[in-house]
């Protein structure tokens, strides 16, 4: 199989851009997203080019290093899978596909399809945590946490910090991320304690890494691949809110 | 060098607590006066730099992704042990104890297994208060199953992410920290040599993987946490960056290496699918609490499972191990799935591949109960191989997963340079020669949050390290050995890439030092590894710049460190002339094909040191003394 690849190519954060064309051949539809790349990449060190650089670790879902927009949909066609789980069998034969790095202030390109990242852990860094030294925990079953509760915490847990929200966010909004963390948190009598400032400090940060604001178009929600839903977004809100009002 | 464990005599019970009242403490107010480097931020490291900054220490904490929070960790799928004893099954700290050195094939120290095992019990707490969101009843009390052959129900879990909840715990009292002012982060910095002064470890040197700058990092103890090197096999279920560098570059500068060739395979990983392919996925162990495992009974029997009949399948599992079936420990089982598939009965493309079929499983609890349990990796199935097994059976087969060996510790996780302390899956204590299926996480949280803490202030106590800084010499010294690693590799301008040489490289290793091994073929493997890498060192191209971010370069370095470590796998399997654990040496077993341990010759740890480049590796010998559990041949029948 073979497919057209137009990728973004910028030799590092200071210069410029720009589109280039490959034909990527011997492929096949077993082949991930960055398999293909891979084969790309032998291709073009054979002719003495520099590889395309593209972010990836565990290429199974799990780390949050991949992702790209594929044809303007960040993670590509395929609901609810990182770019490093779709396998090529969503595309047919000659297809022209046009590979970019997430497209957001708050995310600065390094390097063709790679991009800072940094500013998720610093809105974790401003409160998505619970407070909990090293040796000072109870019995794990001193607190009982009701079943649905648990789910619904590991719902929104799920989060791997891909970015896929915000680069298909029109405003760049870190809303899906930041409320999924405080949701995560929130639900959990363990986060209770913390829980309204941890919303007041990690929506500050979003707004001081340059992140844009929330207008619920839904767009995070359609390319999350973990299925983080926008009710997170509902929950940050309410503690926001809440602790706004608590505050003044 | 006698190499002494310092493990603490008397009853096993009390020895962790003796050892934790007579080690010296730094005082509060001085703990602020030190700084502790610790590279890797999985659970080990992120554990360990999150309680040091808590304990008031000056922490610098390095990772080669650009996020800490994406350490190789986050992949773990199955769970955590511990000795809770919540289900009432009778469980407990001795009975763990017990089950990972008989596990591990007795060749772990058992001081230290008894203490990971005391530790567990308060991971699990530390853990829920972080806000871990672990499966529970529906009472609100956490939930327990059975994995990997234990036969009680001691693993906790979160889904089939239990790695990635984990390590996000860790990962936010490490952020937490951060924000203190506690912990310097430096992400996307990669370690490429360790500075050692007066004999101490006192610093490392690393490369900045996005402006290419050599940094230099002072302090007075250095933590590696940096994981296993399960990629010297090219394909494994580890994250592509997953590499030993760190652990070999200090291995170079005098830590000792323990025990390399143990190497575990993991029974449940989908089949390879073609050459193309870049690293292979791991399927829960979980998955045999509920599935069966089969081949056809007859070679080359091509129907479709679904249309094989019972009598014409073989549940060899099953039929050969009738007490624990198909939860034999990992290395029975991928032993058995490489048996049968070289009798020709193997399934799937290539007939590498044996069925794990969940359908009884479904027939009994229904399709709810099981999407349940396992739906997140039914649907990671489907995307990989576009089959649906809760209709058609997944297929399987053997890779490596896990590493044993490490950098040779004592009791205190340090190595054998004063100073460098050893985490996680980096050393080699606690598994013996094979590792139990969820007690990876365990040893690695217990090594960052319960031992790493106090042991490294027991040294500094002790050894009072005079002041150093950047000036030493020792850092030009090694920013010089870096900088010519790098040169020489970006001037060789050969033609073959890097990733050619790693998949030729990690062919040879799995052929010849995998699931079995033999002396002649060991032997012609060193030879092997040691022209292709001549090759290497000729032929390797490496585009790009030196000063940029530069993923063939970052690529280049680890590989020519596999090389190196592999040659050191196949020396210390064809030492070690017995059947152990992960080790199967096919002139040592019985006379029904199980592994034959040799306890008179072989009941030691095998560490090596290094003795300069091209000069053979010194191995010298800890002994192993087993008090409490006596070794007996493993029987699962
Ligand atoms: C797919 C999979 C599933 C697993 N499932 C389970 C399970 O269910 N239960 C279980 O108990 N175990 C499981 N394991 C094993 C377990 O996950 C690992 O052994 C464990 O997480 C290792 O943790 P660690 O902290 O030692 O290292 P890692 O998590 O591998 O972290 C290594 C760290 O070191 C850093 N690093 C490495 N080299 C350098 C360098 N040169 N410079 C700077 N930084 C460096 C990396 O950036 C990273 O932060 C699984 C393993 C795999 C592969
Ligand atoms: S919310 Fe979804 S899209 Fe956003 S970072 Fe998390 S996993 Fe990625
Ligand atoms: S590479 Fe880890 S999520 Fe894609």
């Amino acid at each position: 199989m073979k497919l057209i690849l137009h990728i973004w190519r910028q030799k590092n954060a200071a210069s410029a851009g720009r589109m280039v064309r490959y034909e990527a051949g011997d492929l096949n539809a077993d082949m991930s997203m960055l398999e293909a790349l891979d084969v790309l990449n032998e291709r073009l060190i054979e002719k003495g080019e520099e590889p395309v650089a593209f972010e990836h670790d565990c290429r199974e879902g799990i780390c949050g290093s991949c992702g790209f927009m594929i044809n303007g949909v960040a993670h590509g066609p395929q609901r609810l899978t990182t770019t490093c789980q779709l396998t090529l069998r969503h595309f047919k034969d000659g297809d022209e596909l046009y590979l970019e790095p997430w497209r957001a202030k708050a995310f600065p390109v390094l390097k063709d399809l790679i991009v800072d990242r940094s500013a998720f852990d610093r809105i974790i860094a401003a409160g998505g945590y619970i407070s909990v030294p090293t040796g000072s925990a109870p019995d794990g079953n001193a607190i009982p946490v009701p079943k649905d509760k648990a789910d619904r915490a590991m719902d929104a847990a799920a989060c791997i910090g891909c970015g896929a929200c915000v680069a298909a966010c029109p405003n760049a909004a870190a809303a899906l991320f930041t409320g999924a963390k405080i949701t995560h948190l929130g639900l959990l009598p363990q986060g209770e304690p913390e829980r309204h400032e941890r919303a007041l400090n990690m929506v500050a940060q979003w707004n001081l890494e340059g992140f844009g604001s929330c207008t619920n178009l839904g767009e995070c929600e359609a390319a999350c691949p973990k299925g983080i839903r926008l009710e997170v977004i509902a929950h940050m809100n309410r503690d926001y809110l809440a602790a706004s009002c608590r505050r003044r | 060098m006698a190499l002494d464990a310092k493990s603490p005599g008397g009853p096993i019970e009390s020895r962790w607590d003796r050892a934790r009242f007579e080690m010296k403490l730094v005082n509060p107010a001085n703990k602020r006066k030190h700084t502790i480097i610790v590279v890797g931020t999985g659970l080990a490291g992120a554990s360990a730099a999150a309680s040091l900054g808590e304990l008031g220490y000056k922490v610098k904490s390095f990772c080669f992704q650009d996020s800490p929070r994406r350490a190789h960790s986050i992949a773990a799928q199955g769970g955590i042990n511990a000795a809770k004893n919540y289900p009432n099954d009778g469980d407990s700290v001795f009975r763990l104890f017990y089950d990972t050195v008989k596990g591990g094939d007795f060749r772990a120290r058992e001081s230290n297994v008894y203490r990971l095992a005391h530790n567990s019990v308060s991971i699990i707490d530390q853990c829920v208060a972080q806000g871990v969101p672990f499966a529970r009843e529906y009472g609100g009390t956490l939930s327990n199953r059975s994995f990997g052959g234990a036969q009680v129900s001691r693993t906790f879990y979160a889904r089939g992410q239990t790695g990635q909840q984990l390590l996000l715990g860790a990962y936010q009292a490490l952020e937490r920290q951060v924000e203190a002012g506690q912990v310097e982060m430096f992400p996307r910095r990669e370690m490429l040599d360790l500075v050692v002064i007066d004999g101490a470890a006192r610093g490392i040197v690393t490369r900045n993987l996005v402006t290419g700058q050599l940094e230099h990092h002072v302090a007075d103890a250095v933590v590696l946490g940096t994981g296993g090197y399960g990629n010297v096999y090219y394909l494994s279920t580890n994250a592509k960056g997953s590499n030993c560098t760190a652990i070999w570059r200090a291995h170079k500068r005098g830590a000792y290496f323990a025990n390399p060739c143990f190497t575990q395979i993991h029974p449940t990983c989908i089949p390879v699918s073609g050459d193309y392919q870049s690293k292979l996925t791991l399927m829960s162990e979980s998955l045999r609490n509920d599935g069966r495992i089969w081949v056809p009974k007859t070679p080359g029997d091509k129907r479709r499972p679904e249309a094989i009949p019972e009598q014409d399948r073989d549940y060899y599992l099953e039929q050969k191990y009738p007490s624990f079936g198909n939860l034999v420990p990992r290395d029975v089982a991928s032993r058995n799935a490489k048996l049968v598939c070289d009798q020709g009965r193997g399934v799937g493309p290539g007939g590498l591949g044996v069925y794990l079929d969940l359908s009884d499983a479904i027939r009994r609890l229904g399709e709810d109960k099981i999407r349940e349990r396992y739906g997140n990796l039914f649907e990671m199935y489907e995307r990989i191989t576009g089959d649906d097994p809760y209709k058609t059976p997944m297929r399987i087969y053997p890779a490596i997963h896990y590493t044993m060996g490490g950098l040779w510790v004592d009791y205190y996780l340090m190595s054998t340079i004063p100073g460098l302390f050893v985490i996680g899956e980096a050393n080699f204590s606690d598994h013996g020669a094979n590792r139990l299926g969820a007690s990876a996480l365990m040893q690695g949280l217990s090594d960052g949050y319960f031992i790493l803490p106090y042991t490294v202030g027991n040294y500094l106590a002790q050894a009072k390290p005079a002041p150093a800084d950047l000036s030493h010499p020792a850092f030009h010294e090694a920013e010089a050995n870096v900088r010519s690693i790098t040169e020489r590799l970006m001037s060789i301008e050969g033609s073959r890439s890097v990733d050619s040489f790693h998949r030729e490289l990690g062919k040879i290793v799995w052929d010849n030092c995998g699931m079995s091994r033999n002396a002649h073929d060991l032997e012609r493997a060193i030879g092997k590894i040691r022209e292709l890498r001549q090759e290497y060192w000729q032929n390797v191209r490496v585009l790009g710049a030196a000063d940029d971010l530069n993923q063939s370069l970052e690529k280049a370095g680890r590989v020519a460190d596999f090389f190196e470590l592999s040659e050191l796998m196949c020396r210390d399997a064809l030492e070690r002339n017995e059947s152990c654990g992960g080790h199967f040496r096919e002139e040592y077993q019985t006379p029904d094909g199980e592994a034959r341990r040799n306890d008179d010759e072989f009941s030691y740890v095998a560490a090596w040191q290094y003795q300069g480049d091209g000069a053979p590796h010194a191995l010298h010998k800890e002994p192993l003394e087993f008090e409490y559990v006596h070794p007996s041949q493993r029987s699962y029948k």
